[in-house]
Order: C-alpha cells, then structure tokens, then sequence
C-alpha cells in the first residue's frame, strides 16, 4: 500500500493513464495517414500543387504525432509483462500471436515505409513515393485490425480452450479467436471514430485559418473535405455505434446495465436516463431524468421489453457505474454535436455560405478536439464498463496483476506521469504551433529540414527558392 | 512432443534473431545517441540526426518483435523476465520516449535545440544502459517460485549486471561511431573514427572481461565452455572474435568504414553466438528451459507461417528503404 492505493490500483491507473496518452495519436495518424493519401492521390491525378501543399502541410503534423504515437505504443507493448505478468502468462498463447501479427505485418510496414514517405519524395519520384504513402496508411489500419481484435477477444472470447495448469490455449480455429462476436463492431465503430477525430481536427485547422481570411484556397480546400466527412460519416458512425451497443447487450449485458445507469430491474419497459448521478454505494440512480420506456425501445426495439439490472448480477461482478455511465454519456453527446454540425455544414453549403458563415466556423474551432475526447470517454465505457474482467467471465484483474511491489508500480506511474506530460505535453504544443500556421503555395517539405532547418524556422533569414524548388520539382530533385 | 520440441527451438532462434537485428540496428542508433553531445551544433550534429531519421522508427520496431515475440511464443518467460528487470524496463522506455521524440522536437523548436539534443543524448544513454543490464541480470539469474519471479524489485542490481550495462553502451557507441564514419562527410566524419577506436578499445576490453566473468556465475555456464569435448568445438568463438578485434582495430586506422562497421556487427554476432551457448537451452537462465516457457504448439505454429511469410518481405522493403537514403547524407539533407 501508498497512499491508501495498492499495488492492483496502481497499476490500473498505470495502464489507464499509459493508453488513454496513447489512444489519442494512433487515432490521429489511422486518419492522417488516410488523409494524406487521398491528398496526394487527388495531387496525382488532377496535378493541382494546391493537394501537394495540403499534403506537405499535414505531413509534418502527421510526423510529430506518428512520432509520439510509437514511443508510447513502445509502452505498451511492454506493459503486459511489466504489471500483468499474470495476464500474460494465462493468456500470451492465445493473445500474443495476434500481437505477433501486428508487429509483422503492420507495425513493419508502417516504419519500413515512413522515412520514404517523410523524405523520400526528391529520391524516389511520384509512383514509388505514393505507393510508400499508401503503405503507411494500410499500415496503421492493419495494426488497429489486429490490436482491436485483441481486445475484442478479452471482451468476448471465444475459440479457445483452458490446459490444465490454467493457460487459455488456442482451440483448432484461429478465425474463431480472431473474428469473435464482438470484433468486427468494434473495429468499424473504431475505425470510424479515428477518421471523424481526424476530420474534426482538420476541420478545426481550416475553420481556424479561415476566421483569419475566409479567401485562402488553402484552408476552404481542407475545412470543405472535413465538413464532406463530418456530414457524411457522424450519422454512419451513429449507427454503427448503435449496432455495437446490440451486440454489447447480447454479450455484457452488465456493461449495458452500467452505461444505462439501471441498477434496477426493469420488467415492462426500461426508461432512457439523460441525466442521474449514479450512487455505487445504495445502487440508486440518484437525480434521475429519463424518458420512460425508451431504453427499451432502442435496445429492444420493444417499448415494453423487459431489461434486467444489476440487481441481477452478483455484487462483486458489477462494474463501477459512474464512470461508464458518465463516459457514455460524453461520447454519444459528442457523436450527435458531429451530426448537429456535419448537418449544419450541409445547409452553409447549400446556401453558397460554406466559407462565410462565421459561426459555422468558430463552432468547429471549437469542436476540433472533440473526437479525441470521444474516443477516450468511448474506451473508457467499454473498459471500465468490462470490469472486473480482463477476460470477461473467466479471469478478473485482480488475478491478472504481477507480483510486483506497490513502490515500485507507484515510482514507475509518478515517471510515467511527469514524462508524459512534459514531453506529450510539449509535443502537442509543437502541433498546435505547426496548425497556427497557414498552409501556402510551395509549402516546403520535411526534407527541407536537413537542409536548413534553422532557416525553416526563420531564425536566419535566408532565401526561400529552396522551398519553391521543392515545391514545383518533386520529381528528379537529386542532387 | 518431437515435433513440437523442433517448433519451440525454431522459436528460440527466431526471437534470439529479432532480438540481435534489434541490437544491432538500434544499436547504432542509440550509439549516434550516446556520442551526440561531442559532435558539435549545426552541420556534424545535423549530419548525424539525418543519418538515421529516415530508418529509426524501422529499427526500434525489432524492439516490439522481440518483445512481442517473447510473449507470444514464450509467455513464461515474458512474464517472469519483466518483473524481474521492472525498473530497467521503466527507465529503457522512458529513455526511448526522449530519445524518439528529439527526433522531430530539435527540428519543430531551434530555440529549445541544445535541450532536446541533451534528451536524444540521455535517452539513448539510458536505454542502451538499461538493456545491457537487462542482459546482465538475466545471466546471472532470475529467481523463480513457481511461475513467478519472486525477488524485489532491484535484485538485478550487481557489479556483474552493471558491468554488461557499461558494455552494451560502449559497444552501441562503436556500433555508432562507425556508420556515422560510413554517412558522414569533413569534421564529423574525422571525429567519428576517433569515437570508433576509442570505442572499440573499451568494448573489446569489456567483452573479454564480461567473457571471463561469465563462466563463473553458474556452474552450468562453466561446464558448457571448459568441458571436453564441447570446449574443442566452442574454442573458434574466441579465437574468431580476436581475429574480428584485429581487424577491426586495422581498418578503423586505414578508415575504411564499411569494412569497420561490418566487423563491428560481427563482433555483436559472435557476442550473441556466446551468449546462446552460456544459456542454451535456458530461456530464464538456470531456471526456465524454453520448453518449460514454450505457448502451445498451434500458437507457435500459426505464428511461423506468418513469420515465414512476412519476415522476407520485412527484409526486402527496410533493405529498400536503406538503399534510397544510401550514401553519405551529406551537409544538405536529402538533396
């Protein structure tokens, strides 16, 4: 024990605080990586420098984010032995192949064809430089297939047997492992959310140069695509997060019960609380606003359904509600404010009034970190909503912890902590320096960085043909 | 269980293989790392950050398979091993989180430059240092109770382990030293053979010393070097390894660097050749063989086929990217 926590607690906040930095950038550059694509690919075929300029301007946003995207992921990948070496004892055979396959076939390749894709334009030419592009964007999606099938099979794990000294093992179909009931819902739903949390980011940055000259073809070009996937994507999302509540409900009915706040049972039709403040100590929901019936409306599709509540479930198997039951409710609050401007956008557009409707834009100034915080209030429904389990049903995290010290966690978390802050911290200052900057005609590449980098950040003044040369010549530019 | 024995010692060699293509690529790295501070602002240091800007991320991500792949294929081990070196692990990950992000830092914020090169510097520092300690602590070995470590949480600590920490960061700053003489042009490149010799030196003393210690910490290591008739077999090791050391030695003096920087890798090899006999077929030394650590056949199993079908193709595209950004990088970035 120190300071009241012990050793188990600690490491969950260990965990906790290590993803919950990490989530935020892989959920950046799975878009990212996408968007520079497109970018690059609308370059190439309409070979207007407009798309190379928004391409070169986001690919040094998306170095620095991918950049502190592998640092923490290193973590990660280690965190599993560090404080749940348990964990990884029990279940290594069944989980670490999958993890095996990520570093393989996603984690390679992404890296393998990063420096290409940074620097490599002068070196390579078009063709193979944007076959580079492509393979990082493939990259990142490959490695959220796999990690979230990971995940996905300690929610709802199937294909597996137990061996008589306790380790899960694989049973005779690794598809039954990998595509488990709740897999391919999570990863839509997921995947989704990084490219609406990449379009909201670059929405914002548009929205941003925009409200400083709504002229610029730069930020109209990126605010007008951002807008096309808010109004495009916020509703499919929507729906898909719909769909991964159903089958939520059908495999951890318990977490359902926790998002809902229903500590009660509820036999002729549920009721769809808006607001309460859940109490874990009397099991009440205290301050509650609901509409009568309609939970059951939605998740049955019956208004007069029954739905059971954690009354049914055993005291020690509940999770904590607050904490899904308020991240739940951040998330889908969130994902109908997307709607809300997605639509909006729609009608500025309809008007001819996409790059002059003022409010429009300071609304998604405004809304550009909001799918970040979606996406870590979404992971924390589903994962302090999946509690006591780490594998739900057979293994509990109080089991899965090591045998480690809490000194030692509590030193390794204040570390964590400090760092993570100090050095993420300053990153994403460094990322909101390069977006308060406008993207212009012959926006220069990070290759001009070897070259001059005390002159690219205009410290020394120095001739600016370098980055024009760049900018018109990528092809055959070898010295 | 034949069949499955031949799968876990294909495992053994695969991870022993991603952990040395960890070593040696991040190996120098992290050497460039270490020896940061003595190149001097501006040209030499940006020549030396460009070297390897473009292939980091590719290197450390062996890291991840070696890791990863010890987890999958070893779950035992990676589960007794972490615990056992908890806070070097914590220090080799917070070292390599400085050290990762310099990489972009230095360029996004000229006026904080000097501190982020001092982070690059430290972090490197303290991440190979970590890692040679780690090697240290699992040979002279781990305390097992059932299928957990059961020690505290600085039971690595010892002269012996801080010994191979000390080695490690010499033989990463050789490592270093030479594919910076390899890429670099003028001063840089002056100061870079320099390193190497200095480098060379005190890692070939310490490898000697860290060989000799060895044999001594457990029986098992003593029995493998020094009895007949396995000690007829093994004698090459060294006596190859002095060769390699002359070499080495020779062609930093006529600054052939290719030539040191390949001798320099083969000097990791051979390292890594002796470390597999010492702990052979241990993979928690003297106290977890790597049958007893070993997953189950099918996760082995489901694993080669994607090893075998991924890893020549990992090995063509990271050849790939090297052959772009070949040469020396020069004063002028990629141009």
């Amino acid at each position: 024990m120190i300071f009241g926590l012990d050793a188990l607690t600690l490491a969950r906040m260990q965990f906790a605080f290590t993803v919950s930095f990490h989530f935020v950038f892989p959920s950046i550059s799975i878009g990212l990586a996408s968007y520079l694509a497109v970018l690059e690919g609308l370059w190439l075929k309409t070979g207007k420098e407009l798309y190379l300029d928004l391409f070169r301007y986001w690919l040094k946003i998306f170095s620095v984010t991918f950049a502190m995207g592998v640092v923490s992921g290193l973590v990660m990948s280690y965190q599993f032995g560090t404080n749940w070496s348990v964990f990884s004892d029990k279940v290594g055979g069944v989980i670490g192949p999958l993890m095996a396959y990520e570093v393989l076939t996603a984690f390679f390749l992404e890296a393998g064809f990063l420096g290409v894709m940074l620097f490599g334009m002068g070196k390579v030419g078009r063709g193979p430089h944007y076959a580079a592009t492509l393979m990082v964007a493939l990259g990142t999606f490959v490695s959220a297939f796999w990690i979230i099938s990971v995940n996905s099979w300690m929610q709802t794990p199937t294909g597996f047997e137990i061996a008589p000294n306790g380790q899960f093992v694989p049973g005779p179909s690794w598809l039954a492992i990998i595509f488990n009931p709740s897999f391919p819902y999570r990863l839509v739903h997921t995947v989704i959310a990084a490219y609406l949390t990449t379009a909201f980011v670059v929405g914002a940055v548009g929205a941003w140069h925009l409200l400083k000259d709504s002229t610029k073809p730069h930020a109209r070009k990126m605010f007008s695509m951002a807008m096309w996937m808010a109004a495009i994507v916020a509703p499919i999302q929507i729906i898909a997060g719909d769909e991964h509540g159903l089958n939520t409900l059908e495999y951890q009915p318990a977490k359902v019960m926790a998002m809902e706040g229903h500590f009660q049972s509820h036999p002729e039709g549920a009721p769809l609380y808006l607001f309460g403040i859940p109490n874990d100590k009397t099991q009440q929901l205290d301050y509650a606003i609901g509409i009568p019936k309609a939970s059951s409306l939605i998740l049955k599709h019956d208004m007069n359904a029954p739905l059971k509540g954690l009354d049914t479930i055993a005291p020690d198997k509940r999770p904590p509600v607050a904490i899904v039951f308020w991240s739940f409710r951040i998330m889908v609050g969130i994902g109908m404010a997307m709607l809300g401007l997605g639509i909006w956008s729609l009608i500025a557009r309809a008007n001819k009034a996409l790059y002059t409707w003022r409010w429009l834009h300071r609304a998604a100034l405004v809304m550009g970190p909001s799918g970040i915080i979606a996406v870590i209030a979404g992971w924390c429904t589903t994962e302090v909503g999946r509690q006591p389990y780490t594998v739900y049903g057979l293994l509990t995290t109080a089991q899965s912890a090591s045998p480690i010290a809490a000194p030692a966690v509590a030193a390794s978390l204040v570390a964590f902590v400090l760092v993570y802050c100090a050095v993420f911290g300053v990153g994403i200052w460094y990322l909101l320096k390069l977006m308060a900057t406008a993207p212009h005609p012959h926006e220069g590449g990070l290759e001009e960085l070897g070259e001059a980098p005390v002159r690219a950040a205009g410290i020394t003044p120095g001739p600016a043909q370098g980055n024009a040369e760049i900018g018109t010549m990528p092809q055959g530019h070898v010295a | 269980m034949i069949m499955g024995a031949d799968l876990t010692t294909i495992w053994a060699f695969i991870i022993a293989f991603a952990v040395l293509m960890y070593v040696v690529m991040d190996g120098f790295d992290l050497g460039i790392g270490i020896l940061f501070p003595f190149y001097r602002p501006g040209e030499e240091r940006d020549q030396a950050m460009n070297s390897i800007a473009p292939v980091w991320d590719g290197n450390e991500t062996w890291l991840v398979l070696g890791g990863g792949g010890l987890f999958a294929a070893f779950p035992l081990a990676y589960a007794i091993i972490l615990p056992a070196t908890y806070p070097l692990i914590m220090a080799m990950m917070l070292g390599l989180v400085f050290r990762g992000v310099a990489f972009e830092f230095r360029w996004r914020d000229p006026s904080h430059r000097a501190f982020w090169d001092m982070a690059f510097f430290g972090g490197s520092l303290v991440a190979a240092f970590s890692q040679g300690v780690v090697l240290g602590a699992l040979l002279q070995g781990i305390h097992v109770v059932g299928r957990a470590y059961d020690g505290d949480w600085l039971s690595w600590l010892s002269p012996y382990s801080l010994m191979t920490g000390v080695c490690v960061v010499c033989g990463y700053a050789l490592l270093g030293a030479c594919y910076l003489a390899l890429k670099t042009e003028g001063s840089a490149e002056t100061r870079a053979y320099g390193h190497a010799r200095l480098a060379a030196l005190t890692t070939l003393a310490l490898m000697a010393a860290v060989s000799l210690a060895t044999p001594f910490l457990a029986a098992q290591y003593f029995q493998r070097w020094f009895a007949a008739p396995l000690l007829w077999y093994l004698l090459p090791v060294p006596a190859v390894t002095g060769l390699v050391a002359v070499l080495l030695l020779k062609g930093l003096s006529e600054r052939r660097a290719a030539r040191s920087f390949l001798l320099a890798l083969a000097l990791f090899v051979l390292g890594a050749i002796g470390l597999g006999v010492s702990m052979w077929p241990y993979v928690v030394p003297q106290s977890v063989t790597i049958w007893e650590a070993a997953a189950p056949e099918r996760s082995q199993m489901f694993m080669l086929i994607g090893v075998a079908l991924v890893m020549p193709l990992i090995l063509a595209y990271t050849g790939w990217a090297y052959w772009v950004f070949r040469g020396k990088v020069g004063t002028h970035g990629y141009h």
